[in-house]
Formats: structure tokens, C-alpha cells, sequence
């Protein structure tokens, strides 16, 4: 029986490293001669060229599908209907019902959130619940970091008292936190609603967490919390629409009161469902910065 | 106001541009909040302030929150702090 003597068996017996020369190859893709096995010189240096040629070749690929792209969509763009044109198919009557009858039907001066928050809200209720499966995915992939994993991280919030930072947090912490809350209670009157409002909340939480350090703040919202109050802001959210469905869609059945347009109890359900739709975006946002400095105390 | 949104716009295009080019990470989250801020202010200049909130408390301040202890968690903001000490 005669020993094989190709490459593999030869690996197979621990006479060579089929990786070795892989890697040089990595190593050398200038074309530099590698320094070990003097007979395998010129086979190598060829390899290496054409992994250079290949490279090159990658770029020119790269950038001409690039520009076959950018011609597809341009000449895509190019087709659309030009801006406020009577013809085109989004200005159809919808637009002018939302104009006309908006404010009589929803109760809201703000006619952006009238059209998200009563005449569209499930598709809204349908974002909010791919936003929330996407931060569930986030939440479950930075949580099961163990032990071992999290010293392999560096720290990100240090304990020096930055004097600065810390007066500048102290001065403007309350006004973010009081912008905050302006913009979600008043999303059914002014420009906002849930989610700005909701933002600002969470980047003023995370601004006094980066300032104060996580400790604090981590002790009174830990992400447990957070979690519990955004799945129950998300319930009573499902619960007001399916209320407003289950009773026949247009309210028919029983009339939710509307108020007096330009109050801060009016427009039906737009209120609450804005401050539950500010809790779950501040909440979540402010999840992401828990967890992701986590174990820095 | 038509120069002012003019170079609001090229201030976008600009940093857009730029962004393929920066080695950088750090600079490169940085120059993604300038170009979320100059947004904030386009969307004000067309009338839509709700967006504006919006890009300017997610575009700039979360984003770019996230962005930074990310980097800093994977070390990758060292560099910046010995090129600050020489």
C-alpha cells in the first residue's frame, strides 16, 4: 500500500500547515516574496498576483454596479409625479377630507397626530409594534452577557467628576425633562406627540446618566422596570384601539367625548395614547443605554 | 433665506459625501449628528416642526449617544486619547 502523498494527507500526518500558506498569501498581497520555503517562490508570487488582479477587479465591479444603481434609481425618480401635481395619485380626496373634516372628527388642532392617532392608528399601532419587537431583539442580545464577556469590554462612563458636564446636566436636566413632557402632552395641539416627546425624554435621561454615572439613575429604572412599564404602556395602548375597533371602527357605538378643540383634555383618545407611546420610546431608549453600560459600576 | 437653505443643503450634501472617506469612527458618528442637526433645521425651513423635534432628539442625541459608548465599549476611542495626550 503506497503512502498519498497529496497536500491534505500530507496535513493529515502534521508534515505541513494547509493554512500557512493561506495566510502568507494574505500577508503578501503586494506580491512580496514570502520568506520561508525558497522553492515555492514563484508559485506564490503568481497566487499573489492574481489575488491582487482579483482584488482590482472587485473595485472596478463595486463601483460600476454602484453607478448602475444610482442611473436605476435616478430614472426611477425621474418617472414620480412633480411636486403638486393636481393628477398625481397621492393627492386624492383623503387629503382633503383630513383638511376639511379633520378637526370636527378628531377633536385635534394637530392634524398630524388626528391622522396617526385616529384615523390611522393601527397602522401606528403596527409601528410601535415592530419598533418594540426590534428593541426586544437589542434588549435580548446585550443582556445575556456573561461574567466573562463583560470585563472584555472597556468601561464607558468613568467616576471622575467632571465639574462641567455635571453643572451644565444640573442647569438643563429639568427644562429637557419639562420639554419633554410640554411635547408629549400637547401632541394632540402642537407639533410633537409621542415619539419626539418620548425622544427628548430619554436623551435627557441618558444625559444625566452620563453625567452622574449609571449607578443612581440604573438603581431607580433598572431594565427590568423599564421593560415592565414599556409592555404595560404597549397593553393599554392595544386595549384604547381595540376599544375604538371592536365598537365598530368609527366610534359609532359609543361616542368617545371630544372636548373643546384647543383644551388639553380634549380630541378623544389622542392623549392618552400619546403619553403611552412617550413612556415606551423614553423607556426603550433609555433601556439601550442601561444595557449597553452595563457593568461599569 | 433662499442663500441660507442653499448652504444648508451643500452643508448636507458635504457631510454626506465626506463620510465614505473618514477612517476615523469617531469622527465619522460626529459628522452624522452635523448632518442630523442641519436636517432639524431644513425640516423647520419646510414647515414641518414635529419632524424637526424628532431628527434633532433621535438624529443628533440618541444616535449619536449610542454611537459613542459603542465605540467606547469596543475600545475603539483609545486612539483619540493618546493622540489628545502628545
Amino acid at each position: 500500500m503506497t503512502e498519498p502523498n497529496g497536500r491534505f494527507s500530507q496535513w493529515l500526518r502534521g508534515e505541513t500547515d494547509l493554512f500557512d500558506e493561506a495566510r502568507s498569501l494574505i500577508l503578501n498581497q503586494d506580491g512580496v516574496p514570502p520568506a520561508d520555503p525558497p522553492k515555492k517562490k514563484p508559485k506564490r508570487r503568481k497566487t499573489g498576483a492574481m489575488l491582487h488582479r482579483r482584488y482590482t477587479m472587485f473595485h472596478i465591479l463595486f463601483v460600476t454596479s454602484c453607478i448602475l444603481l444610482l442611473a436605476l434609481l435616478l430614472s426611477a425618480v425621474m418617472d414620480l409625479p412633480t411636486f403638486g401635481d393636481p393628477y398625481a395619485p397621492s393627492s386624492n380626496e383623503v387629503s382633503d377630507r383630513y383638511v376639511a373634516d379633520g378637526l370636527e372628527e378628531t377633536g385635534a388642532l394637530n392634524a398630524v397626530a388626528g391622522m396617526i392617532l385616529d384615523y390611522r392608528a393601527f397602522d401606528t399601532f403596527g409601528e410601535s409594534t415592530v419598533l418594540f419587537a426590534a428593541a426586544i431583539s437589542v434588549l435580548f442580545l446585550l443582556q445575556h452577557r456573561t461574567d466573562s464577556h463583560r470585563h472584555a469590554f472597556a468601561p464607558v462612563t468613568t467616576n471622575e467628576n467632571d465639574l462641567i458636564l455635571q453643572t451644565a446636566v444640573r442647569i438643563s436636566f429639568p427644562f429637557i425633562l419639562m420639554f419633554g413632557s410640554y411635547v408629549v402632552l400637547n401632541g394632540h395641539l402642537s407639533p410633537g406627540g409621542g415619539f419626539s416627546g418620548g425622544a427628548v425624554l430619554g436623551a435627557g435621561l441618558i444625559l444625566y446618566g452620563a453625567a452622574f454615572g449609571r449607578e443612581g439613575l440604573s438603581e431607580k429604572l433598572p431594565p427590568e422596570r423599564t421593560s415592565r412599564i414599556t409592555v404595560i404602556c404597549l397593553l393599554i395602548y392595544a386595549a384604547l384601539k381595540c376599544f375604538s375597533f371592536f365598537t365598530g371602527a368609527n366610534h359609532m357605538a359609543i361616542e368617545i367625548p371630544k372636548g373643546i378643540p384647543g383644551a388639553i383634555l380634549s380630541s378623544g383618545f389622542i392623549l392618552p395614547l400619546n403619553i403611552c407611546v412617550g413612556i415606551i420610546v423614553a423607556c426603550t431608549i433609555f433601556n439601550f443605554f442601561l444595557l449597553i453600560t452595563e457593568g461599569d459600576d | 433665506m433662499i442663500l441660507l437653505q442653499c448652504l444648508l443643503l451643500l452643508g448636507l450634501i458635504v457631510c454626506a459625501a465626506s463620510l465614505p472617506f473618514i477612517k476615523r469612527l469617531l469622527t465619522t458618528a460626529i459628522v452624522f449628528m452635523a448632518y442630523s442637526s442641519i436636517m432639524a433645521i431644513l425640516w423647520v425651513m419646510l414647515e414641518s416642526p414635529d419632524l424637526a423635534i424628532t431628527e434633532a432628539a433621535v438624529g443628533a442625541g440618541v444616535t449619536t449617544v449610542l454611537f459613542i459608548t459603542t465605540l467606547s465599549r469596543i475600545r475603539e476611542l483609545k486612539g483619540v486619547d493618546d493622540d489628545d495626550r502628545t
